[in-house]
């Protein structure tokens, strides 16, 4: 089973690196872009086949590891 | 004074701890490796030193957060026992959620290596009655994350009970932006847990130990924990 966890800032946290690739796009002239925000995706293969139980263990391993919730939101999606 | 210093696969400061350490105390510290899941009996100070653990991955400090010698360090930290962590070692006791908070990308996206003025919050604890309160140090920083982040209530909670112990400031203890070298919150360099027996600041108090660097600044903290101990026993 193939599943993704995706790790963004919160909202309100400061973004240093997201500012910095917003000040690079516009420095090449990609027209458009407001502002960015960067994160972090984990893409996981899981022995687990029943999904509750794959979702249940990719929430515990965002929880202690792959994200720290003082900055971090994390959303898990099995992919299948 | 017993002390261990916890070596991470990537720590890089670890002999500048014990260097200091043995200059100021007499008595060489126990290196302990992070695979280890016991402190030497009798420890009195751990010590988590600055460095790359784990080459910085994922998050400064998430992984060597959880190697097995923290569960001693916890214990130790719960028992009243006193830890330290410096730099990298900040960015591990944040991880490990023995302080609160997190160590950010220094706001100006560059990993930066300077001398820095200290504010001494206050000298009632056991870090830093080698100080007076108000006092102001200079001690060298070396890191790219190291911008103190906390949510406001975090904040105003660490503000209200006195566990700021160390802040960025100009030469005479006044904060200015221009001195916030990361651009942390409050412009707070170390902090302490609610027991006041775990601290981790980003500075280097043991690379101003010597006169031969030109600086000894930092010998109070390691004397201050010298006295510590001395009247505890």
């Amino acid at each position: 089973m193939k599943a993704r966890v995706t790790v963004t800032l919160k909202n309100g946290v400061l973004d240093p690196q997201g500012k910095a690739i917003e000040g690079a796009l516009k420095s090449l002239g990609v027209a458009g872009v407001a502002s960015v925000r960067q994160g972090k995706v984990f893409d996981i293969e899981l022995a687990e086949g029943d999904t509750a139980k794959a979702e249940a263990t990719l929430k515990e391993a965002a929880e202690k590891l792959l994200a720290n919730t003082v900055i971090e939101n994390f959303r898990v999606e099995v992919t299948g | 004074m017993k002390s261990a210093v916890i070596t991470f696969p990537g720590s890089n400061r670890e002999r500048d701890m014990a260097r200091a350490l043995k200059l100021v105390s007499g008595r060489e510290p126990a290196m302990v490796w992070h695979g280890e899941s016991e402190l030497p009996t009798g420890t009195d100070l751990v010590v988590l030193p600055g460095g790359f653990s784990y080459g910085d991955y994922l998050r400064c400090g998430a992984i060597a957060a959880h190697a097995p010698i923290m569960t001693a360090v916890r214990n130790h930290a719960r028992k009243g026992g006193l830890v330290m962590g410096v730099c990298n070692g900040f960015q591990i006791l944040c991880e490990a959620e023995l302080l609160p908070g997190i160590l950010q990308r220094n706001a100006a996206m560059k990993f930066i290596c300077r001398d820095v003025h200290l504010k001494i919050e206050r000298s009632d604890t056991p870090f830093t009655r080698g100080y007076n309160a108000g006092q102001v140090i200079r001690v060298p920083v070396a890191h790219g994350e190291g911008s103190y982040f906390a949510s406001e209530g975090t904040i105003g909670r660490l503000e209200a009970e006195g566990r700021v112990l160390f802040r960025y400031t100009d030469a005479e203890g006044k904060r200015d932006p221009n001195w916030n070298v990361n651009g942390a919150l409050n412009s707070i360099a170390g902090v302490l847990n609610e027991k006041l027996n775990v601290l981790g600041l980003m500075p280097h108090p043991e690379n101003h130990v010597e006169s031969a660097v030109g600086c000894t600044d930092g010998r109070g903290l390691f004397a201050g924990l010298i006295a510590h101990f001395a009247q505890a026993a």
